[in-house]
């Protein structure tokens, strides 16, 4: 009975990795805003933890007329991450890969559409002990054209 | 103690439930290429073959953009439109609850973008109380509306905090598996925005560009369908029901005709920004929007009752 009240203990405690993680992620997509600035954070919490040579898509609809920034955000020990713009037919638009791996790009649509933020976290060459792993975040803001133009 | 318990035989059963515990975790937000409907991800393949799994994620206009679509669409200020205060007491389930919060949300950034300073911080507290009734812990809590208190005259800050309390709320519920529940949130944000341009456009001069931004909504009903999509992989009654009758929404907006989306979207590099160009064009009958808004109407209203 003790024995088993143990193994139940570790169990329990290697059951709450994952929501440490995601707590971790959080608390840094928060900090991340800051590469926004002086972009509005749309609210909306985009954050996951990838292991190098990892994927992830967003889908997102964009309006015309606004102007929007894009922030992909990698915790300071991760890998370089690419992040490539597409529209609905995956028509790449943009990747960060030809600008050094840019952390944001700004852009304003013509018609309002659907864009994938694909992202994947780039391999290491050196052989590692370690899988390079964290926290990413894609943050999305827009302008506060009206305050812009009073301004 | 803890490392001569752990005999092989142990050891194997800890790491089996330990990595099964993990997989859990995220399989309702991963798909494997096999089964992503989405598309191909050859531009990103890469030599390392191990992790094939790739995360599907989905974001749908926040409350605060909604409204800021609204606003530069022209659309006035009107009160009465908002889901009444008292009716607060009237949620008591799941999915009333979750909705509701939704939908407050954008009464408040709204209410908040046209200056409305005393109803912004009404609809702040009525949100934390919803928000406190669905145990979203410290998502909004009393430092906030201090906060939005000490900023009401400045529209930034403001917009900042919404922001905030938005990204607290559904951060919180995705970090503890009830990404269910935040995606219910997000449907009631984006009606209750659907709900104010369509009504909107009933008292505005010129509603050609609230209809167009109305109309604009079909695409992020596509993507809010998906999401709820996926979150039913674990089947959910809420969600259920709630994807019925967005689907009749969808069949109404599928009477609208889009044409030439069929143009691959260029960008060109402006002064400062780049532009996405591409046209897109749209042709509709005057009672397929009066069908629509009649429908998104009968919605709202049965969410709020």
């Amino acid at each position: 009975m003790k024995r088993f009240f143990q193994l139940f203990l570790i169990v329990a405690a290697l059951s709450v990795i994952p929501f440490i993680g995601n707590a971790q992620c959080k608390n840094f997509a928060k900090k991340a805003k800051i590469e926004l600035l002086p972009f509005i954070h749309d609210g909306i919490y985009n954050a996951t933890v990838l292991s190098e040579g990892e994927t992830a898509e967003l889908y997102k609809t964009f309006y015309s007329g606004q102007q929007y920034r894009i922030a992909v955000v990698a915790e300071a020990d991760m890998p370089k991450v690419e992040f490539k713009i597409m529209d609905a037919k995956r028509k790449v638009l943009y990747t960060n890969k030809e600008k050094d791996f840019a952390k944001t790009w700004d852009f304003t649509l013509e018609s309002s559409q659907q864009l994938i933020i694909a992202i994947q976290v780039q391999t290491v060459e050196q052989l590692q002990s370690d899988i390079a792993k964290g926290c990413i975040a894609v943050l999305i803001g827009f302008m506060n054209e009206e305050d812009k133009i009073q301004k | 103690m803890i490392i001569r318990l752990l005999t092989l035989k142990n050891l194997q059963y800890v790491m089996f439930v330990g990595i099964a515990s993990l997989l859990f975790s995220c399989s309702n937000e991963t798909t494997t290429e096999g089964d992503d409907k989405q598309g191909n991800t050859e531009d990103l393949e890469t030599d390392f073959k191990i992790f094939k799994a790739k995360q599907i994620m989905y974001s749908l206009p926040s409350p605060i953009e909604t409204a800021m679509l609204l606003k530069r669409a022209g659309a006035q200020y009107n009160e009465e439109i908002l889901n009444k205060l008292e009716n607060i007491n009237k949620y008591t389930t799941n999915k009333q609850m979750a909705l509701n919060l939704g939908v407050y949300s954008a009464d408040l950034s709204y209410a908040s973008l046209y200056d409305q300073n005393q109803t912004s911080i009404k609809y702040m507290a009525a949100s934390k109380k919803l928000a406190d009734k669905l145990g979203i812990l410290s998502a909004i809590d009393q430092s906030i509306i201090n906060r939005l208190e000490n900023n009401v005259n400045n529209r930034d800050s403001i917009m900042e905090i919404i922001s905030e309390t938005f990204m607290n709320s559904n951060s919180y519920l995705k970090d503890n598996n009830r990404s269910q529940t935040a995606a219910i949130i997000l449907a009631g944000g984006w009606l209750e925005g659907l709900y104010i341009s369509s009504q909107l456009i009933k008292s505005t001069k010129n509603p050609k560009e609230l209809t167009s931004r109305i109309i604009d909504q079909r695409i992020s009903l596509g993507t809010l369908i998906n999401m709820l999509e996926h979150e039913n992989k674990i089947p959910n009654e809420d969600i259920t029901t709630l994807l019925k009758d967005l689907g009749d929404i969808k069949a109404i907006f599928d009477l609208i005709k889009v044409s030439n989306e069929d143009i691959d979207p260029v960008v060109t590099k402006g002064d400062k920004i780049a532009k996405i160009q591409g046209k897109t064009e749209i042709s509709y009958k005057d009672e397929d929007i009066k069908k629509l808004v009649a429908k998104i109407e009968d919605f709202r209203n049965s969410i709020i009752k």
